[in-house]
């Protein structure tokens, strides 16, 4: 089978491994857009912003605050940035939240957009007239540095720590949603706030804490990034229109849907730039194309 | 409203009305110029992944040309006006927005034109409109090949001479199998093509190659490929932040040191931002380098004082190009775009960015490329002090020959 595909079955092995690394950070982002989405019927377009800003966050942790506070020996390394880089990320995200988004949100979809897409364009602006677009190196932490022998291929380690990462990341997000109560009262919340209210639960706090939460999803990926892709303000924007496909597959909304689109799409994506590199762009529509004629609503999605 | 405002605001729309301009030209007795003033446009990514190594600093370049211009000739040089846009790389955004300088802005000449794409979209339009292009950021040898036009100057580099230089020098260090990485466009395939070439003229064979949808993030499945192919030299035919991840991460995947990366298309602001542990020992060819003589540092580090950071080729390709310009329209007599052309290419570029270059009938500017190393961390001096220059490539050798263009313009 493999004489007749071209392709031997070890460069098989390694492509659909790299494109579930891929599609690991396609799940975490899309996970952060579902949340937001399925909660709060915001459409999250800063979410590739805050994304880059979550990337941003750690490197200046790195490389310039010691600077800035004239100790050049201060620095907050990779693993505390993990969770540094998501909670400021957060705090800025719920800051916009409070001030703009709950504004809007007994209007049109139309409108939530507009507002974060306007806001992605200005937080990538200003990125750029501060730190250009050429990219900031980020170094990989040295217990991942180097690779793992697979005998198909040589699996950096770093990229293996991506996998379980993000996969952990998701997992817990989906059984939080799901399965606690907490979850419960958050997706009662948006079924009827009325009535959740009415038992004494804070919808609006609970609301802004998702929005959050979202956010601190898109820069926790950020982070996972930064020492593999140049940390440039042009990070998410490149991103962000894939993420949206593979939501808009997955179904608008659904959490487990994002998170098992994100993966298969990684791996599909993977396979087109084995047989035919030139289509890897375009295959997430095609595909996308497809699903919305066949099943509207996305894969995973329920029609309302 | 505040008065000086209102003042400033009120001698702002004088001074741009057709009539101030009337009068403007009336006064001067220089050149007999269409509109009484010579504009200039720079058509830039302001945006997007090549705004670093063009974008800003491009129109920084072209605004320092007019206003050395301007002093050398002491205040009674005709009135220059300066334009710029984003063309957010896009072939089509690029050609509207010509159309609109030159239809309605009545704009002479365009420079930067970085991204081929962009350029080979705008030269048409300027052809048609009777205009100047000066081509400083694009790459392919389309430009002064099969699309030439004869209003069109190529002005910094192109893919023949970076195939040429770092292909040649690869080959010789003992680089004799090559694999591809190519960006997924007519710049991509230009590099990859001309380099292609070299390779096979020295004695190395080409393996296969990539292509890579542009712009991208993960190189990492491309990467792969390349590994699997056993090449002993992995051209990058790609650039910007295209090439810097494709670095980054072959490192990752242990692909360096054992195959060896050639950037086939970088520029210093790549190198600066990859840092120099990652790429010590890469060699790069470009058409100018900060640090090669007097003049060169003279006039680079008055473009750092002012943009933070030293120019690209592609920058002081905009500088060089904008001023030869100026100059050759004062000696004309005119903006007309056919005569200027003329005055361009009878006279020799000679400045800090080429020595007695001159530009052939296919637009081709014919000047020196240098052939450089990228330093290691501890040979590097001084902030941006990042190369070795290892052989200045003389311009004959470095552009291509009359006899391979497919140039018309060449054939009379």
């Amino acid at each position: 089978m493999f004489e007749f595909l071209g392709i031997t079955p070890q460069a098989l092995y390694s492509q659909l491994l790299v494109g579930l690394i891929n599609g690991s950070f396609y799940a975490v982002l899309s996970l952060g857009l579902a949340v937001i989405f399925g909660m709060l019927n915001i459409i999250n377009f800063a979410h590739g912003a805050q994304y880059m800003m979550g990337a941003f966050i750690a490197w200046m942790g790195l490389t310039q605050l010691g600077g800035w506070l004239g100790d050049s020996t201060l620095q907050i390394n990779y693993w505390a940035m993990l969770l540094i880089a998501p909670l400021l990320t957060a705090a800025i995200g719920i800051a916009i939240e409070r001030t703009m988004l709950s504004r809007l949100y007994k209007l049109d979809h139309l409108y939530g957009l507009l507002l974060t897409f306007g806001l992605a364009l200005i937080i990538e602006g200003l990125f750029r007239y501060f730190y250009g677009v050429s990219g900031q190196p980020y170094e990989i932490p040295e217990v991942l540095q180097g690779a793992l022998n697979l005998g198909f291929m040589f699996l950096p380690k770093y990229r293996a720590w991506v996998i379980v990462a993000s996969l952990s990341v998701c997992f817990a997000t989906w059984y939080m949603i799901e399965r606690t109560k907490l979850g419960s009262y958050l997706r009662a919340g948006t079924e009827n706030p009325r009535l959740v209210q009415a038992f004494g639960i804070n919808v609006p706090l609970m609301i802004t804490l998702t929005y959050g939460f979202g956010v601190a999803l898109a820069a926790f990926a950020g982070v996972l990034a930064a020492p593999i892709f140049t940390v440039s303000p042009l990070m998410g924007a490149d991103l962000i229109i894939v993420v949206f496909a593979v939501v808009v597959i997955g179904g608008m909304g659904s959490i487990l849907g994002s998170i098992v689109t994100g993966l298969g799409l990684g791996l599909i994506e993977g396979l087109t730039k084995v047989f035919y590199s030139e289509a890897s762009a375009v295959v997430i529509f095609v595909i996308m194309v497809i699903v919305l004629l066949v099943r509207p609503a996305g894969l995973f999605g329920r029609e309302r | 409203m505040n008065k000086r405002l209102i003042a400033a605001l009120t001698a702002v729309i004088f001074a741009a009305s057709p009539l101030s301009a009337l009068a403007q030209a009336k006064k001067d007795a220089g050149p007999n110029l269409s509109d009484g003033v010579v504009k200039i446009g720079v058509l830039t990514d302001l945006s997007g992944l090549y705004s670093d190594l063009a974008g800003a600093g491009s129109i920084l370049a072209a605004k320092m040309a007019i206003e050395d211009f301007q002093a050398q000739e002491k205040g009674r040089a005709f009135k220059i006006e300066l334009v710029s846009a984003d063309h957010q790389n896009k072939g089509d955004v690029a050609s509207n927005k010509a159309r609109e300088w030159f239809e309605r802005d009545q704009v002479d000449m365009i420079t930067d034109l970085v991204t081929t794409s962009t350029a080979l979209a705008v030269m048409p339009v300027a052809k048609e409109k009777n205009r100047i292009t000066m081509v400083s950021g694009a790459a392919a040898t389309l430009i002064t090949g099969k699309n030439c036009t004869d209003t069109n100057v190529h002005y910094t580099y192109d893919t023949y001479a970076l195939a040429n230089g770092t292909g040649k020098a690869v080959v010789k260090q003992g680089g004799d199998s090559w694999f591809f990485l190519t960006a997924d466009y007519a710049f991509g395939h230009a590099l990859e093509k001309d380099t292609t070439a070299v390779v096979l003229a020295n004695g190395g064979k080409v393996l296969g190659s990539v292509r890579h949808p542009f712009p991208g993030t993960d190189f990492s499945s491309f990467l792969l490929k390349a590994q699997a192919s056993g090449a002993k030299v992995i051209g990058l035919a790609n650039a910007g932040t295209d090439t810097t991840n494709s670095i980054k991460q072959a490192a990752e995947f242990g692909i360096t040191p054992k195959q060896s990366l050639a950037g086939l298309l970088m520029f210093i602001t790549d190198i600066h931002s990859l840092g120099l542990k990652a790429t010590q020992g890469m060699y790069l060819t470009e058409g100018f380098y900060w640090d090669i003589n007097d003049e060169t540092r003279t006039w680079s580090k008055r473009f750092f004082e002012k943009h933070r950071r030293m120019p690209t080729m592609v920058q002081a390709g905009v500088y060089s190009s904008t001023m030869h310009y100026l100059r050759a329209v004062k000696a004309a007599g005119t903006d007309e775009a056919k005569a200027v052309m003329a005055k361009m290419k009878s006279t020799p570029v000679n400045d800090f960015f080429a020595k007695n270059a001159k530009i052939r009938d296919d637009g081709r500017l014919v000047h020196d490329f240098y052939l450089l190393q990228v330093k290691k961390p501890e040979e590097s001096k001084t902030p941006w002090d990042y190369y070795h220059v290892r052989q200045v490539i003389p311009a004959a050798e470095a552009v291509m020959p009359v006899a391979q263009s497919e140039c018309p313009l060449l054939k009379k």
